[in-house]
């Protein structure tokens, strides 16, 4: 991400319900600091760039964002409720560092976990929301992300209850090892009983979106949104590299190349992200019997 | 011995691979290729067989014998088609009510240009739903090598075995320890650290058994997989489908809930 200082937006201090939406989606920045685009170079006002939902106004470019800016975004506000919160991650099979490694992640996001489930409106409309956190070990997927998944999937099939989730992830957390493997079965799971009993799924394809995580429920969704420009693939780019010895061309695995070959449904801009999701949700309102 | 000495072992030239399997343990094997979609891929091989008289469906990842058929079966390592050819035979089991059975052995998906402009994470992706929820007995036995996604796409099942110097895992101990402490060479460190024995699964409660590997020649191996693969298969056969899809849901679904 080029000149972007790195601890930028990594502090959130508010509870994510609490959060006053008059103030600055980072606390800790304040409104009238510059920021440079990464993409365009362009000096941004950090409040400009809250009310544009951390997008440049001047190219476009989608700054990575924690999953209270994405909320606050996305839900109606003070609708989101957040469902087991408390969960933590443990070292599951003792592997070296891991609970080292944890306590800076924690430190580093304020987050508990890599992903926050809950409960929102969207344009007035009830959904179960789930949102992934690339500051929180790169969005890893280990034992407690793939229980609270599945949770929040039973919990909306329970409820008939339509999901809309937002990836980003580096793929599963090898510090949990097998453990963490098998969440994507056992996500994938929750996720087909949730579609067999009719609800609807939505996802947001988010930079970036690799590995266990694509090769799981981040392409079970029956609408599937792409941020623009996101890196959306199941192998890493470095990983095909070496494995191929050559290059990649220009654009590959990006949002626009999925669209193209036929794996992505529309491309949204953030800014829009919200107006769409409320029409796909008004469109699946299931008939009061 | 070591982790990583099991991770030889599964690698090992000369050691059987899936074709061996199906030949050695079913009767009238016939070979389906295609995926209807793009194209076959021999990575993965898959039809209709017979144990012990019951019609049955086989699936194996094949890594090759010699270095031609190696080659002409990427060394085990599917592409997308290669899934959803697999994913075809086991809707064509569950039409016809016949068991499946899946012997994996692979170093992982194929990581390529051609394998992400296909979709290899949705093939992934697609196999594990329609497996958690496919309406006839499946049993999936790894025989060498459990690369990762790549392995799990033909592992979602009600009972996963494992022979004994069998490994499994997230990531390769290679991957691992290039990414852990930037050095290649400390794979046996890493192998130790993943737990990706058949022991070590066995005790996270994993896989439900171990197919012990007594001698180099496989006979006996064969021999308890023809009989027990069979037992395994008609008592699952028994089960009311609900009962069975909730027995393999549970199965997984009680992998990693945080105490
Ligand atoms: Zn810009």
């Amino acid at each position: 991400m080029g000149v972007l200082p790195k601890n930028l937006f990594k502090k959130p201090n508010n509870p994510l319900e609490n959060y006053d939406k008059t103030k600055t989606y980072s606390p800790d920045i304040p409104s009238e600091m510059c920021i440079p685009c990464p993409s365009c170079k362009a000096i941004l006002l950090n409040g400009d760039l809250n009310e544009n939902g951390h997008v440049c106004p001047k190219c476009g470019f989608h700054f990575r964002i924690n999953p209270r800016q994405r909320i606050n975004i996305i839900a109606d506000e003070g609708s989101f409720q957040e469902y087991d919160a408390a969960l933590r991650s443990r070292n599951v099979i003792d592997f070296p560092n891991y609970d080292k490694k944890l306590k800076h992640a924690l430190l580093e996001s304020s987050a508990k976990e890599a992903v926050v489930c809950g409960r929102a409106k969207i344009g007035g409309y009830d959904c179960c929301m789930f949102v992934m956190d690339p500051y929180f070990m790169m969005g890893s997927m280990g034992t407690v992300v793939g229980e609270k998944i599945t949770r929040l999937f039973e919990y909306a099939t329970e409820q008939s209850l339509p999901v809309i989730g937002f990836t980003v992830s580096g793929g599963a957390r090898m510090q949990e090892g097998i453990l963490s493997l098998m969440q994507m079965a056992k996500t994938s799971g929750a996720v087909k009983r949730h579609s067999d009993a009719g609800n609807l799924y939505a996802v947001v394809l988010t930079d970036p979106t690799t590995g266990g995580v694509t090769a799981s429920f981040a392409m079970e969704a029956d609408v599937t949104i792409a941020e623009p420009g996101a890196l959306i693939g199941f192998a890493g780019p470095r990983v095909i590299e070496q494995t191929i010895r050559q290059k990649l061309p220009n654009g590959f695995q990006r949002s626009e190349f999925l669209y193209e070959k036929g794996f992505v449904d529309v491309i949204l801009k953030r800014t829009e992200q919200k107006g769409y999701l409320t029409t796909l949700l008004s469109l699946h309102q299931k008939e009061a019997n | 011995m070591e982790a990583f000495d099991r991770v030889m072992k599964a690698r090992a030239k000369g050691r059987p691979t899936g074709l061996s399997f199906i030949n050695h343990i079913f009767d009238d094997f016939l070979e389906m290729h295609g995926d209807r979609r793009f194209g076959d891929d021999s990575a993965v091989v898959a039809g209709i067989a017979r144990l012990n008289g019951m019609p049955v469906t086989v699936i194996a990842l094949e890594r090759g014998t010699d270095t031609k058929d190696k080659i002409m079966r990427n060394f085990g390592m599917a592409h997308p088609e290669g899934y959803r050819k697999a994913l075809r035979q086991m809707k064509l089991a569950e039409k016809f009510h016949r068991p499946v059975i899946c012997f994996v052995d692979t170093s992982g998906a194929y990581c390529g240009i051609a394998a992400e402009e296909r979709g290899q994470g949705l093939a992934i992706a697609e196999n594990l739903m329609e497996m958690m929820a496919l309406k006839t007995p499946v049993l999936s036995i790894l025989i060498g090598e459990g690369g990762s996604g790549g392995a799990l796409g033909l592992a979602v099942a009600d009972e996963v075995w494992m022979l004994e110097n069998a490994v499994y895992s997230v990531i390769s101990p290679e991957g691992c320890a290039s990414i852990l402490w930037k050095d290649p060479a400390k794979v046996r460190e890493a192998a130790a650290c993943l737990k990706l024995t058949a022991q070590d699964l066995l005790e996270l409660d994993v896989i439900e058994r171990i197919i012990e590997e007594p001698s180099d020649d496989f006979e006996e191996v064969f021999a308890t997989l023809r009989r027990d693969i069979f037992t395994t298969v008609s008592q699952n056969k028994q089960l009311p489908v609900e009962a069975l899809l909730e027995k393999r849901y549970n199965r997984f679904r009680k992998i990693g809930v945080p105490k």
